[in-house]
């Protein structure tokens, strides 16, 4: 494997791996505790607006993913608070409607819309170094936000009526927590694509809580296992020449279930 | 000059055009333990949540500590009804605890030594500091109760609202929790909801009825008539759980 470290394209693919697994570790871990997975599909699937955006616009369709992403993560929040609709109805409304909206905005750019398939599913070996930059920079700003706001998030996920009656503004924290979840759909969509995104935020940090409950280390095993998931993901899909994303999730997917199995067995056995 | 703890005047919330309260009036003084009984769906969560500030009344005035209710929430203790939480949540009693601290720390700040030192007594208090790195999910339905209490303590209340705290605990548990809160009754004032008239009656100081209105005669006592109105229907829907101590010795 190591060999194939001399490729820029394995490194580039390697370090997206790394950034990803930063932002899917620390962000998924609040998705999977606060059960915000169904609102956090509906914000990936809907950024494929934004990809549909950078077509249109003919710039870097990343670059129309973040302010889509941002806009209905706020609209999602918005909606499933303030709606009379029940929260999933609002959900299921939006995240088909970004979809529309990419499709339709996809169909009236001119000519043939190469790599489409690359945002839906994902391609981590084409990740060009300019995307690296800015994962970086949005690892960074999650970061940053988690670290400030840690306490509070953690009551918020934990009890959001009772961490608004102690002075917490619960309503906006949570938009800003629907944002970061945002951000991670951007950072994660050039390792997955939209549609897989929620593979990523979901079973690293459901592994992770088999091991600790502890929040903090939640994150640091979640990152581990996203890290080793993707490269050993990325590893397999070079050598049997299949799609990266789609390895990755399939890794991670077998991880889980085989360590549930075992650990299930376990249990019974013992019991 | 305004000695009250909470004062509410003709107070009226609305839900989908039904009145969930109609024209509450109540005053609550400083150590007061009062008692709020009355069947579900009468209004007894709303009417703790209007004190909070988490539900805007459409009618009437709302005074906690001669304030509105959200400038109050700092001086006030919660306990909200038991509800089926995640038990595997990734958090230890500790963690829950200094939660309650949170209105007083400020935000971008990490919790501060009076803030460990304010959980750490709380959690004394309800006799659960040996249980403080216990994941909070792996305690028992009534030492988790204690723990809540702690958090509500941990901001250092003069005021405590509780909503249905024995719902989840077993009846023995039940005794020694209403002991628990005779302790706090010298340092601030308790109000609790619940359906439960006969536990209620026994370690409450005054009580009242409701049923989207209130009847309260600042006292422990409640007439038949008011037990009547609140229950729409007389004495033998009520009769078994009712210790004759609520109602009039005439």
């Amino acid at each position: 494997m190591l060999e194939l470290l001399q490729y820029e394209f394995v490194r580039n693919a390697i370090a997206a791996g790394i950034l990803a697994s930063i932002a899917c570790g620390i962000i998924g871990v609040y998705v999977v505790v606060k059960r915000i997975v169904f609102i956090s599909g509906g914000i990936a699937h809907a950024s494929f607006g934004g990809i549909g955006l950078g077509y249109y616009l003919g710039i870097n369709p990343i670059l129309g993913v973040l302010p889509f992403s941002i806009a209905s993560a706020l609209s999602m929040g918005w909606v499933s608070k303030r709606s009379r609709l029940p929260e999933d109805t609002a959900i299921g409304i939006l995240w088909a409607l970004g979809m529309s909206i990419g499709i339709i905005l996809v169909s009236l750019t001119p000519g043939y819309a190469p790599d489409l398939m690359t945002y839906l599913f994902g391609n981590i070996l084409t990740v060009p170094f300019s995307d690296i930059v800015l994962m970086l920079i949005l690892d960074a700003v999650i970061l940053v936000v988690v670290y400030s706001f840690y306490k509070e998030f953690l009551a918020l996920c934990f009890d959001e009526e009772f961490a608004t009656v102690r002075g917490v503004a619960a309503e906006r924290l949570y938009l800003v927590l629907l944002c970061l979840i945002a951000l991670t759909v951007v950072v994660l969509i050039r390792v997955v694509g939209v549609i897989l995104v929620i593979a990523l935020l979901t079973i690293p940090a459901a592994m992770s809580r088999q091991f600790t409950s502890n929040l903090k280390k939640m994150m640091l095993l979640s990152i581990i296992f996203g890290a080793v998931f993707s490269s050993g993901g990325i590893w397999l899909s070079y050598m049997f020449d299949v799609p990266s994303g789609a390895t990755i999730v399939l890794v991670m997917s077998v991880v889980y279930l085989l360590y549930s199995l075992v650990k299930g067995i376990g249990s019974r056995g013992s019991a | 000059m305004n000695s009250a703890v909470i004062e509410l005047k003709d107070v009226w919330v609305h839900y989908d055009g039904m009145p969930i309260l109609e024209g509450v009036d109540l005053v609550v003084e400083p150590h007061d333990f009062l008692g709020i009984i009355g069947p579900n769906g009468g209004g007894k969560s709303t009417l703790l949540k209007v004190i909070l500030g988490l539900v805007n009344p459409s009618r009437g005035v709302i005074k906690v500590f001669g304030d509105t209710p959200k400038s109050a929430r700092r001086d006030i203790g919660y306990l909200p009804q038991y509800s089926l939480f995640d038990m595997e949540f990734p958090m230890s009693v500790w963690e829950v605890v200094l939660t309650g601290r949170l209105g007083h720390t400020g935000l971008l700040k990490r919790y501060s030594e009076d803030d460990k030192k304010a959980a750490y007594d709380a959690l004394e208090e309800v006799d659960m500091l040996e249980y403080k790195d216990r994941q909070i999910g792996k305690l028992s339905g009534g030492q988790r109760q204690r723990v809540f209490i702690a958090r509500a303590l941990a901001g250092e209340p003069k005021l405590l609202l509780l909503d249905e705290p024995t719902t989840s605990i077993d009846s023995i548990m039940q005794e020694e929790f209403y002991e628990l809160l005779n302790k706090f009754k010298a340092k601030m004032a308790i109000v609790m909801v619940s359906h439960d008239i006969s536990a209620v009656s026994v370690y409450v100081d005054k009580i009242a009825c409701l049923n989207h209105r209130l009847f309260y005669h600042h006292s422990k006592e409640l007439t038949s008539e008011d037990l009547e109105a609140a229950y729409q229907c007389p004495v033998d829907m009520i009769a078994h759980g009712v210790p004759h101590r609520v109602l009039k010795k005439h």
